[in-house]
């Protein structure tokens, strides 16, 4: 009887912060910016209840147009990152030696020491018209005149991906980590060729950390405000800053909290379709890793 | 010439002079054998003799310092694993967890470009093969112990390879089990008529299975023979020591006549021997003898002892405490001098059986007395 008091005691001590936290900063404030979105100004201070802040995202193109472009651009930061971190989490996981693997993966988690902000003027000071990149290129002569590398599409999934990159490698590196050598040597053996190997048994034994790691970056990337703004300048349009700027330029708190839930439900269906698409569930991936 | 190109032409794997080295280590020093068609050869050693190497060298994923190694009389030097036609059976199997049972089987079939119609009549007759025709929907994961390994050979065998080679596949088993599959694995050798390379530092796996076996050290080959022959007729002390349970003892030689010598151990006993293996001791030379347990006989001391004579080494002691297993139960005997002998002994649950305390006469022959020069 006491025993059983205890048991349960200590689980509800161990679980309050958890609960408070889920409730007090993630369910609660949701709950009040889903009460803002569905309310309508109809006049100073006179609010009623309807869905026009979420109409008015689907008639005005420009709101949609955004969403799309930031969904696309955030895959293809997916893509790119997944593309350059496999070989690198491959290397770490499977050929490096033991010693070498320790300093890479610390290689890897330098640059989170460093805060977004930092990062992201870092890549300023190269890419700016008298940045170091476009002074250097006048200077070999390949150039004549300061070429502006800021403010475009590239420099800012160049700049998403090196922010988010590491969240592909961690997970790709603990699935790979588990992988016996013994099965990539099996797949030789018994006629595979390095595609094949690579095809048939690496990438589907890596799976549940390629879509985990796809997650993660994903849901970063699209939700990321700093990188697009300063690398992408004015033209970035990127859908946070429609969100920002419903809130503090335009005091439209209404719309900003509709956008926001917009937001979060495109993000989440295109998990949910990639979660589909791939045959895995959020259970056997981000959970796992 | 002619015949010599024949009999060459016979062999399934031959490996001349292999030799591998890591910086200064030699890993496989030497090494020359040939393994003729449809027969199953056994590789024995310490762990870390060198014979996980040699077994990689064969499947192609180390290639050799030096030396060559043939298959099918051809020569794999240079050639990558995949196109070899040596399929191995790994020490934990290597199934691909994410393919069910029918997929792992089919795989390497796909990669060598069958249809799908080949593939599926192939992978049925295997798994017919091996008994287990229900299974090809199954997770890896659902299968038992047995089936994995079975299963795991299947996926080589459904390839037709020259040569399977298995890796201490039998480790990861329960006794029961990894008994049950030794004679399984016997089995499908003979059913498949396929040459089998199997490694070991499991001498009763090695014995039980084998036509023949290489007892391997040091990254070298000891003796080749069949399993008669390395138990009775080991031809050096390393084999002698390694292969089967035996009573070890240095010492001096004593006198030497036609083939006999008698050996004074370091204890102080004294017994005569027959000498083995390479080098002819002279008097005063430092031999090693072994007698292994069965040949040696136990009675309990009465006036009837018999005394030590030229066809006997006659030994007195003590029971210093009796292993019972069943048929295979042993007494530990103190001589005179201190040391420990075994002896096999037949325990009937009787009167007169041996108890620990009881006076008793070892007796074996000097024939049984293998003696090798150190």
């Amino acid at each position: 009887m006491m025993q059983s008091d205890i048991k349960r005691l200590s689980l509800i001590l161990l679980f309050a912060p958890f609960a408070l936290w889920i409730f007090l900063l993630i369910i609660l404030p949701h709950l009040g910016m889903f009460y803002i979105s569905v309310q309508e100004k109809v006049g100073p201070r006179m609010y009623e209840f309807g869905l026009g802040n979420y109409i008015n995202f689907f008639t005005e193109p420009i709101y949609w147009n955004t969403l799309i472009r930031t969904g696309s651009m955030s895959l293809l930061v997916t893509v790119l990152a997944l593309l350059l971190g496999f070989p690198i989490a491959y290397y770490i996981a499977k050929i490096a030696g033991n010693r070498t693997r320790g300093a890479l993966f610390l290689m890897c988690l330098i640059p989170l020491w460093v805060s977004d902000l930092i990062r992201a003027f870092g890549w300023i000071l190269l890419l700016r018209e008298t940045g170091i990149i476009s002074t250097s290129l006048q200077w070999a002569g390949v150039v004549n005149t300061p070429i502006e590398f800021l403010y475009n599409d590239a420099a800012v999934i160049m700049g998403l991906v090196y922010t988010v990159i590491l969240f592909m490698i961690v997970p790709l590196v603990s699935t790979l980590d588990g992988m016996d050598n013994a099965m990539i040597e099996a797949g030789y053996n018994l006629g595979g060729n390095g595609p094949t190997v690579l095809r048939r048994i690496i990438i589907p034994y890596a799976m549940p950390g390629i879509v985990s790691g796809c997650i993660v970056v994903f849901m970063l990337t699209a939700g990321s405000y700093l990188t697009p703004i300063l690398l992408g300048g004015k033209n970035s349009s990127w859908f946070t800053e429609q969100i920002y700027d419903q809130f503090i330029t335009r005091y439209n708190w209404e719309s900003g909290a509709a956008f926001g839930f917009l937001l979060l439900a495109f993000t989440s269906l295109v998990v949910w379709g990639g979660l589909k698409l791939s045959g895995q569930t959020l259970n056997s991936t981000v959970a796992r890793s | 010439m002619t015949e010599n190109d024949l009999a060459t032409t016979e062999n399934d794997l031959e490996c001349v002079q292999v030799k591998k080295h890591f910086g200064s280590v030699k890993a496989v020093d030497d090494v020359s054998f040939e393994i003729p068609k449809g027969s199953f050869f056994s590789i024995l050693g310490p762990s870390g003799c060198g014979k996980t190497t040699l077994m990689r060298m064969i499947a192609g994923f180390e290639s050799p310092t030096s030396g060559d190694i043939r298959i099918k009389s051809k020569s794999v030097i240079g050639t990558p694993p995949n196109r070899r036609n040596v399929k191995m059976v790994f020490q934990h199997l290597a199934l691909f967890p994410m393919m069910n049972v029918y997929e792992n089987i089919a795989y390497g079939l796909r990669c060598a470009g069958a249809s799908k119609e080949v593939i599926r009549t192939k992978v049925h007759d295997v798994l017919e093969r091996i008994s287990l025709p229900d299974v090809a929907n199954r997770e890896i994961t659902q299968l038992s112990g047995g089936q994995k390994q079975r299963i795991a050979i299947a996926r080589c065998m459904v390839l037709d390879p020259d040569v399977l080679l298995l890796d201490e596949p039998l480790g990861a088993l329960d006794l029961k089990l990894r008994e049950a599959m030794k004679i399984e694995l016997k089995l499908l050798q003979h059913q498949f008529d396929t040459t089998f390379v199997y490694i070991t530092h499991d001498q009763s796996e090695a014995l039980v299975m084998s036509d023949n076996v290489a007892i391997m050290n040091e990254g070298k080959f000891v003796q080749i023979g069949t399993p008669q022959e390395l138990y009775h007729n080991p031809s050096a002390a390393f084999v002698a020591g390694f292969v089967g349970d035996t009573n070890r003892w240095a010492g001096k030689v004593t006198r030497v006549e036609n083939g006999a010598v008698e050996v004074a151990t370091e204890a102080g006993l004294t017994m005569r021997g027959s000498v083995r293996g390479a080098g002819t001791p002279g008097v005063g030379d430092t031999v090693s003898a072994f007698v292994r347990p069965e040949f040696i006989a136990a009675e309990k001391s009465g006036g009837s002892a018999k005394p030590a004579d030229a066809a006997h080494n006659v030994i007195n002691g003590k029971v210093d405490s009796i292993l019972f297993n069943g048929a295979n139960s042993r007494i530990l005997v103190r001589d005179g001098a201190g040391e420990l002998i075994e002896a096999d002994v037949v325990l009937t649950g009787g009167t007169q059986d041996l108890k620990p305390k009881d006076d008793v006469t070892l007796s074996w022959s000097p024939e049984q007395t293998m003696s090798f020069k150190v």
